[in-house]
């Protein structure tokens, strides 16, 4: 179990319990947490609904492959600290996390 | 005015194999998508992906599955309306309705089914100050007919395949063609990015990297468009036409507007029949919401069978359903 702390588009932060071992990507996390997040393609990396900002931890995670750049890439608004929480496998080194909710304006 | 017994809001593969439900009680239908072609999410986000949950069709190519569907409703002559996006939903006094679209089209039919997935596919806008009012204006979110920028200067944004294959589609048209983009480098088809890189060189278009529009200006019609780069440093350039290409987004769209039950972006309906709140209107597919529902092709595709048996009742009002299998009666094409 690590901590990830995740803003949301009014500016409240909220710090998560999100386990490691059951399998699940932040993006479903964020889900489960009923962040109003649309993961239109549902996790394959290829819609950008569910663009995160990484304030806090980027070290950490798990490098971008070609396929998530290429997504961000078309985002008008992404830049060097975006990341699809689809494409984010949480692990124990990541834990302080934090986070902001960058997709929400599409829903 | 078009008119069929069922119009069909979206032409991804639910509302698709919903016209094979429809013609085998002999319903005629018209389907209409806010994308110029049919597929949905399959053609517009994942076409290359292998689907593994269609029973008998292991593994199947989400394009492939599109094309299969279509071979699988010809024999029912659907009809087609494509990227244009359906606004306006009338009920007239018989309680037919009209369907009509962004670009006037108009669609007679008895019964409206809602297969729209998440909403009708837009472009992404980006934050570029005067934006919207330009748009219509020198603001293009597509390239929809290439012969209106011949001689134009334009300016494109973006960094994806789009925004690299109409660059160098667009160098032969227009008179200036400047791409600016947000990166150092391209991360679409490698070929259409040293493509790009070579017309640079060879001073055939502008490329700005490193840098994003930030403002445009004309009195009217776009006469300018600000760019800043990554050192905070502006530069204005004349253009006639801005093309940001920023890929696609969904969104609910008017169908929040016409008095359905909404529940988290989406409709919400009995599982009788997949009906929804207001009478002659049904939804099938990632669309609606029930209790238990998955959002998977297999359950739309079970929705779509359903729900046209309940439809019968407004096209065919004097009629008796009789079910029938296609193995015993084969299917009657129109």
């Amino acid at each position: 179990m690590i901590n990830v702390t995740v803003e949301n588009a009014e500016g409240e932060r909220q710090t998560l319990e999100v386990p490691t071992d059951i399998g699940l990507n932040l993006m479903e996390v964020l889900k489960a947490y009923e962040y109003d997040i649309m993961a239109t393609c549902g996790g394959m990396g290829l819609c950008a609904t569910c663009h995160i900002e990484v304030l806090q931890g980027a070290e950490n995670l798990n490098p971008c492959n070609d396929n998530e750049l290429d997504t961000l890439d078309t985002l008008p608004d992404a830049d060097e600290n975006s990341r699809l929480a689809c494409q984010i496998r949480p692990a124990e080194n990541m834990n302080g996390l934090s986070l902001r909710l960058r997709a929400l304006q599409e829903a | 005015m078009i008119t069929t017994d069922i119009c069909i809001i979206g032409a991804g593969p639910v509302g698709l194999f919903a016209v094979f439900e429809a013609g085998l009680l002999k319903m005629r239908c018209h389907l209409i998508d806010a994308l110029p072609v049919v597929g949905g999410q399959l053609s517009e986000i994942y076409p290359q992906k292998p689907i593994y949950d269609i029973p008998g069709a292991p593994g199947i190519i989400a394009e492939d599955l599109v094309k299969n569907l279509l071979i699988q409703i010809e024999e029912f002559k659907p009809g087609f309306t494509l990227g244009e996006r359906v606004e306006a939903l009338t009920k007239q006094d018989d309680g037919s309705y009209i369907v009509g679209t962004n670009e006037g089209t108009e669609v007679h039919c008895k019964v409206v089914v809602i297969a729209a997935g998440l909403g009708s596919f837009e472009p992404r806008k980006p934050a570029v100050e005067r934006l919207e009012h330009f748009e219509g204006k020198g603001v293009h979110y597509m390239v929809k007919r290439p012969e209106q920028f011949r001689d134009k200067k334009i300016v494109l944004a973006g960094g994806g395949d789009s925004a690299l294959d109409w660059t160098i589609f667009l160098a032969d048209v227009a008179s200036r063609v400047t791409l600016v983009h947000r990166g150092e480098t391209f991360r679409g088809a490698p070929d259409s990015a040293s493509k790009v890189f070579e017309l640079a060189e060879a001073g055939k278009i502008d490329l700005i990297l490193q840098s994003q529009v930030s403002s445009l200006g004309g009195n009217g019609v776009l006469k300018e468009i600000s760019i800043l780069d990554n050192k905070k440093q502006l530069t204005t350039i004349e253009t006639d036409s801005f093309i940001p290409l920023f890929g696609l987004s969904p969104k609910l769209g008017p169908i929040a507007d016409w008095n359905l039950g909404i529940d988290k972006a989406a409709v919400t309906v009995v599982t009788l029949d997949y009906s929804t709140n207001v009478e002659r209107i049904y939804a099938i597919g990632d669309i609606n919401t029930y209790p238990g529902k998955l959002k998977l092709i297999l359950c739309g595709f079970h929705e779509a069978a359903i729900m046209m048996q309940s439809a019968f009742k407004f096209v065919y009002p004097e009629q008796k359903l009789s079910f029938k299998y296609t193995t015993v009666n084969g299917i009657n094409a129109f």
